[in-house]
């Protein structure tokens, strides 16, 4: 059976890519998902060569006819994002593809056409497989393209006969993180120990608990307040969420981005060995 | 005027600059639009206080009139309906709220009721006071509460809006009607990579813009060598200082721990305010 693992934070900065990078290099031929589909970094670490391209559509837009608009103003009365104005000038940027426009004119003089909301792709990389996208600028739908990613992941570990996806998470809770998240074997909790890396770690972990998703935590950062890092190892047992390990605040992470590795491939310090430690806890905890 | 604070990488920053900039000026407020995880209150010792909720219509199917013919799951764009074998399916989560079903029904049967996506609360100081929203867990789309938050923008006042992150429709919908955005970045390869992609959405919607390198001193000097290729406003640098991280970690505001600070935020609103 393939396993799928998400690394997650809520909020960001708090080294998911980092620490999903390292997985990556660690693990035994992994496929790679990069769910942070408005702004992937991974691909920066692990240098894909793009094999496979494909286009994401998302919704369709609306698009007016204004030869056939006769101005009764339906549009404008029916839409409920504010697309129209009231002189039923259209603002496709504002339309989240309802269609309800389309329905209600009586001149037929709105269509809803195909959109270009992004691209996806698959690629080789030195570890593997990679699927990472990118979505265009202010497009709705990126929960949608998460989807598509995770669904090409699946595919090329079935086709390859790969068992574990790795999943690089986006920041939030809303749709792009639903999306990432939902049906995944396990979720890896990144913490920093910052008032807010706690409290949107903590909304994070309520919504894994909502999915109904196994949590781990490990603590990145956990020196720069240890007092918050206590504040952290005793929510998380009350929680009953393991917290697989500690990482101290380390420069290192940003000069392996730099010499565009990841930081177990860059070093054999001290972070190397804390994230190598996480990642032999996360297999016990996964398999 | 508005200012909105925003960048593509999370976690560069925002909202410390989004605070610490009300707190530099005369007559500021401030509006959080990451509702997914809103951290500004994280900096006033003044309790956050329900405003109100934030629904968003949902149809209510009266499965007496209900023929199962088909037509709302078929019409709606976000497979919120389904009709399976003798069932109606309703995915409350996926559905957008936009009325299309009600409107299609032949038999009258699909009424509206609110369904709830999260809150709005209010708080800050006597001088700043501080909105933000917070989208119920497992609730997928805030936008609805970036909307009506942004509706509290006082138009006497400087209205600063803290942006959630990313270039997707939550991150656009908080910048969109600014008068100047902050885009703040991180001068490493992430935070140039993401830079890159928040000045793509600020060309498309128009908006005059400035830069912010907060942490500086780690990486290296590509995102100085791209601004200034790229003809951008380079507002202010916020050193890599150990101190900044702890008192961030803490929640307080650089400006009341290290209060020789505020005038680098003077100045960066000072930039901001011959351009907007």
């Amino acid at each position: 059976m393939v396993k799928e693992l998400t690394v997650i934070s809520g909020k960001g900065g708090c080294g998911k890519t980092t620490i999903a990078a390292c997985f990556v290099a660690l693990a035994k031929e992994p496929v790679i998902a990069d769910a942070d589909v408005d702004a992937a970094d991974m691909h920066i670490l692990l240098d894909p060569q793009v094999r496979k391209k494909e286009k994401f559509s998302g919704l369709d837009v609306a698009q007016k006819d204004d030869d056939k608009c006769i101005g009764c103003g339906k549009c404008f009365e029916n839409c409920r994002y504010g697309a129209f104005d009231p002189d039923f000038t259209l603002h496709p940027e504002k339309c989240e593809g309802c269609a309800v426009c389309a329905l209600v004119c009586p001149e037929d003089a709105i269509q809803m056409v195909e959109r270009n909301a992004g691209e996806a792709y698959i690629s080789d990389t030195r570890f593997g497989p990679l699927v990472h996208a990118k979505l265009h600028a202010g497009e709705e739908a990126s929960g949608k393209l998460v989807a598509l990613v995770r669904q090409r992941a699946k595919e090329v570990a079935k086709e390859t006969g790969k068992e574990l996806i790795l999943i690089d998470g986006p920041p939030g809770t809303g749709c792009t993180v639903i999306a990432a998240l939902t049906g995944v074997d396990m979720v890896l909790v990144v913490f920093e120990p910052s008032l807010s890396g706690i409290h949107d770690a903590k909304r994070i972990i309520e919504v894994a608990g909502h999915f109904e998703i196994p949590a781990l935590a490990c603590i990145n950062k956990y020196d720069i307040n240890e007092e918050n890092t206590e504040q952290i190892l005793k929510f998380c047992e009350q929680e009953g969420i393991e917290v697989v390990g500690k990482i101290s605040y380390d420069d290192t992470a940003t000069d392996a981005m730099i010499a565009g590795k990841t930081v177990v491939e860059f070093s054999d310090g001290e972070m190397a060995s804390s994230i190598k430690y996480i990642w032999n806890k996360v297999m016990e905890a996964l398999t | 005027m508005r200012i909105s604070v925003a960048s593509g990488k999370g976690g560069t920053g925002k909202t410390t600059i989004a605070v610490n900039l009300a707190l530099s000026i005369d007559n500021a407020m401030l509006i959080d639009c990451d509702v997914e995880g809103p951290n500004s209150h994280i900096f006033f010792k003044e309790q956050m206080v329900k405003l109100k909720d934030v629904s968003i219509p949902a149809p209510e199917f009266d499965l007496d009139k209900c023929t199962l013919c088909g037509k709302c799951a078929d019409f709606c764009q976000y497979n919120a309906i389904a009709i399976v074998g003798e069932k109606l399916l309703f995915f409350e989560e996926l559905c957008h709220g936009c009325g299309g079903c009600k409107i299609i029904c032949p038999e009258d049967a699909i009424a509206e009721v609110d369904h709830h996506i999260g809150i709005i609360e209010k708080g800050g100081t006597e001088s700043i006071t501080l909105y933000h929203g917070l989208l119920n867990i497992g609730e997928p789309f805030g936008v609805p509460i970036i909307r009506e938050l942004k509706g509290f923008a006082d138009e006497s006042k400087i209205t600063i809006f803290d942006s959630p992150p990313g270039t997707a429709c939550p991150a656009v919908e908080a910048m969109r009607d600014s008068d100047f955005c902050i885009l703040v970045t991180e001068p490493t390869p992430f935070g140039l990579h993401d830079l890159t992609l928040t000045v793509d959405v600020m060309r498309e919607i128009g908006t005059p813009f400035g830069v912010v390198v907060n942490r500086d001193g780690i990486g290296d000097d590509r995102v100085d060598v791209y601004c200034r290729n790229e003809n951008i406003q380079l507002l202010a640098k916020i050193p890599n200082d150990l101190d900044i991280a702890r008192l961030y970690s803490k929640g307080v505001p650089i400006v009341e721990g290290l209060p020789e600070y505020k005038a680098l935020f003077a100045e960066m609103f000072d930039k901001v305010r011959e351009v907007a």
